[in-house]
């Protein structure tokens, strides 16, 4: 997996004032599913925009498939597939038309476009409602349409953003067995989502906040980097506990979860005596225990650290 | 370009108008409501219109001549008067809509074969124009009157409205002034509707050239206008009896021109527009003027000339020359070529600017 199916350098996208994407670097190696995580509004949409074509840049370079975008923009076309975050496929078409109309457009013949059709309904579960309108079907059961319309000409690359958003847990799961089927065949999909299981799937991460790409890796090699940092703490009255840690300069953030207090501390080899302390003995029951970190706590180490260098220069 | 996607796209286009009921009732209703509405106006026959009579000859020949107008059923004494100064006054309070004046020498004039009867009619009102119109036409064939030359003793004065147009020009009008309506404004909400929706991010993000989903989306719009174009000259000719004196052939290229005309308009301000209410904004911008400067409205020759400049630029006005020229005047689409041509310039300017402002592109 030495080739990359997409190279970008310096990427930025500027809309007026606002800076939505800023000097994005970014590496995706071919046959790979690559998450793209981040907030709302943290510039995942805008930054695949543009590496389809769809947005111009403001500055930096971008090579998808070996094609400058947006120069070559028009070949790449041919050659990718996009799953809008909006359900984007005809409400008012059936699903067969809407297979059927995106067929023809991306170039298969007549004959090429039944059996492509017939063969995506069956593998998406939508055969039996292939006279359905579109805007009629559930979110999961058009989630599954849109990802069967992103696929229809067998591209080499697949976009999609935020496919399972408003889709159950379950359908979730299906979805993505389906993504690493197409990943086996080849397919490079690059996954924008804001789940954390969904985040763990993926081979390789980039995590984008406010624009800017603020950690990336393998889901291991990003958690690793965070060992000895994180604890769980169960005590009688956890807020009081949480009010304790909150201002102690070692913890970096305290998070509630029931009855469990989440703690991540700024720097590692931390022993669960020197958290007693931190906690100001409040309550002796307290139990504390050492934990594995999760994609989660790379996430808010990942947000801060890039907020502190934020303010030093300021 | 290519045909299959050009294909996909049109058959697309077809599906999603086949269940939008709204647009197809707009499609065939707004033809056949416009010619009913302005049918009315150009209705020829008119009863119990209200009027008023003012006899100053008196003598037998004049009441009988009175008589048999009444006897037409197209106007009902409705007020009375004494000179013809009340008369005028009556139509200008709204009271009658037509009067009718027997000038004392009503005898000398008919054996002289001059106008022997004025009807004086509201012609700020098309119908009762058209009324009037129709009462000159009334023959006084008294047994007495061995004049042949007095068939048509009665003058008909128009108040109000010095300009008096024949119902036919209406007709002919009507299919340009429906075309501009209903073309402009389907294109243009049709690829707005697209940005709206959401669906143009998919459409960009496929091989579709610019062109083809340009043209794609509009051509069946095109095969639209040519249906209200025969609905409107079906019930023109079967309700109304208005003339096909040119080709048949000529008056659907004119009709042609227009809708391509239109569309590209509509395609152009589809560009521009960022909702379906802007594009129905910016169609009713070009719609106003379109109604009032081609000729449809009021002739083209009275406009001051600036109002002229702007009556040339707009392609309604050379639709109206065309096919006023074609079906009333019996002309071919030859005779009228520089507004042939104007159509054709026009087309091309607007789709040429169309496909370069539209990108395939978010920003
Ligand atoms: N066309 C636009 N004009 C102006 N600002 C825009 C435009 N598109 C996006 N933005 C802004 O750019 C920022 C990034 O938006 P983007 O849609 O890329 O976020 P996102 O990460 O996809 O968020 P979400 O998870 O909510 O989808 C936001 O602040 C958004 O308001
Ligand atoms: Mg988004």
């Amino acid at each position: 997996m030495t080739e990359l199916a997409i190279h970008v350098r310096g990427l930025t996208k500027r809309f007026g004032a606002l800076v939505a994407v800023n000097g994005v670097n970014l590496e995706v190696p071919r046959a790979c599913v690559y998450g793209f995580l981040g907030p709302n509004g943290s510039g995942k949409s805008t930054t695949i925009r543009m590496l389809c074509g769809l947005l111009t840049p403001s500055e930096g370079d971008i090579e998808v498939l070996g094609l400058r975008v947006p120069e070559q923009a028009e070949a790449l076309k041919r050659r990718i597939g996009y799953m809008t975050q909006k359900f984007s496929l005809f409400d008012d078409l059936s699903v067969r038309q809407n297979l059927e109309f995106l067929a023809t457009v991306q170039g298969l013949s007549r004959q090429d476009t039944r059996t492509r059709v017939d063969e995506l309904l069956k593998r998406y579960h939508l055969d039996d409602r292939q006279e359905q309108l579109a805007g009629t079907m559930s979110g999961g059961q058009k989630q599954r349409l849109a990802l069967a319309g992103a696929i229809v000409h067998k591209p080499e690359l697949l976009f999609l953003d935020e496919p399972t958003s408003a889709v159950d847990p379950e359908s979730r799961r299906d979805f993505w067995e389906k993504l690493f089927e197409l990943a086996d065949a080849g397919t490079t999909i690059l996954v924008s989502t804001h789940y954390m299981d969904e985040a763990e799937r993926c081979h390789r991460l980039a995590f984008l906040d406010s624009g800017n790409l603020v950690a990336d890796g393998t889901p291991k090699e990003l958690t690793d980097k965070l060992r000895g940092r994180t604890f769980v703490i169960r005590a009688q009255s956890p807020r009081q506990a949480k009010q304790a840690l909150d201002g102690h300069p070692d913890v970096l953030s305290v998070a509630q979860i029931g009855n469990e207090l989440r703690v991540l501390m700024r720097k590692d080899k931390v022993t669960v005596d020197d958290l007693r302390n931190a906690a100001g003995h409040a309550d002796d029951a307290m139990e504390i225990e050492s934990v594995s970190p999760n994609l989660e706590d790379v996430f808010v180490v990942a947000t801060r650290k890039h907020a502190q260098r934020e303010e030093q220069p300021a | 370009m290519n045909f299959r996607r050009l294909w996909a796209i049109m058959l697309k286009e077809l599906r999603q108008l086949r269940r939008d009921r709204i647009t197809l009732a707009m499609i065939m209703g707004m033809p056949i409501m416009q010619l009913v509405l302005f049918g009315y106006a150009i209705n020829l026959n008119l009863r119990d219109l209200p009027a008023a009579v003012v006899d100053q000859a008196q003598t037998a020949g004049s009441r009988a001549a009175v008589q048999d107008l009444l006897a037409s059923g197209v106007i009902q004494v409705a007020a009375s008067a004494q000179s013809p100064q009340q008369l005028v006054d009556l139509l200008r309070e709204g009271r009658i809509s037509v009067g009718i004046a027997v000038p004392p020498d009503f005898e000398r004039r008919k054996l002289d074969g001059r106008e022997a009867i004025q009807v004086m009619v509201d012609g700020s009102d098309n119908v009762v124009q058209s009324a009037a119109a129709q009462l000159a036409q009334y023959p006084l064939n008294q047994p007495d009157n061995f004049h042949a030359r007095a068939q048509t003793p009665i003058s008909v004065v128009s108040f109000y409205n010095p300009e008096r147009r024949s119902p036919v020009n209406i007709v002919p009008g009507l299919i340009g002034v429906i075309l501009t309506m209903t073309m402009v404004l389907f294109t243009a909400v049709a690829i707005v509707r697209e940005t709206e929706r959401g669906n143009m991010e998919l459409l960009i993000t496929t091989p579709l050239s610019r062109t083809e989903l340009m043209v794609g989306k509009v051509l069946p719009y095109a095969a639209i206008g040519l249906v209200q174009t025969t609905v409107v000259l079906l019930l023109g000719v079967w309700l109304f009896r208005v003339p096909i004196r040119g080709s048949l052939w000529d008056v659907y290229l004119a009709s042609s021109l227009l809708i391509l005309a239109n569309l590209s308009l509509g395609l152009l301000i589809s560009t521009r527009a960022r909702s379906q209410f802007q594009a129905m904004q910016m169609t009713f911008f070009v719609f106003l003027p379109s109604i009032l400067l081609s000729g449809f409205m009021f002739p083209y020759a009275g406009m001051p000339e600036p109002a002229q400049w702007i009556s040339e630029a707009l392609p309604l006005t050379h639709f109206m020359r065309l096919i006023r020229g074609i079906m009333l005047r019996g002309a071919d689409l030859g005779d009228l070529w520089h507004d042939a041509l104007a159509l054709v310039a026009f087309i091309a300017i607007m789709l040429t600017l169309a496909i370069r402002l539209f990108h395939k592109r978010l920003d």
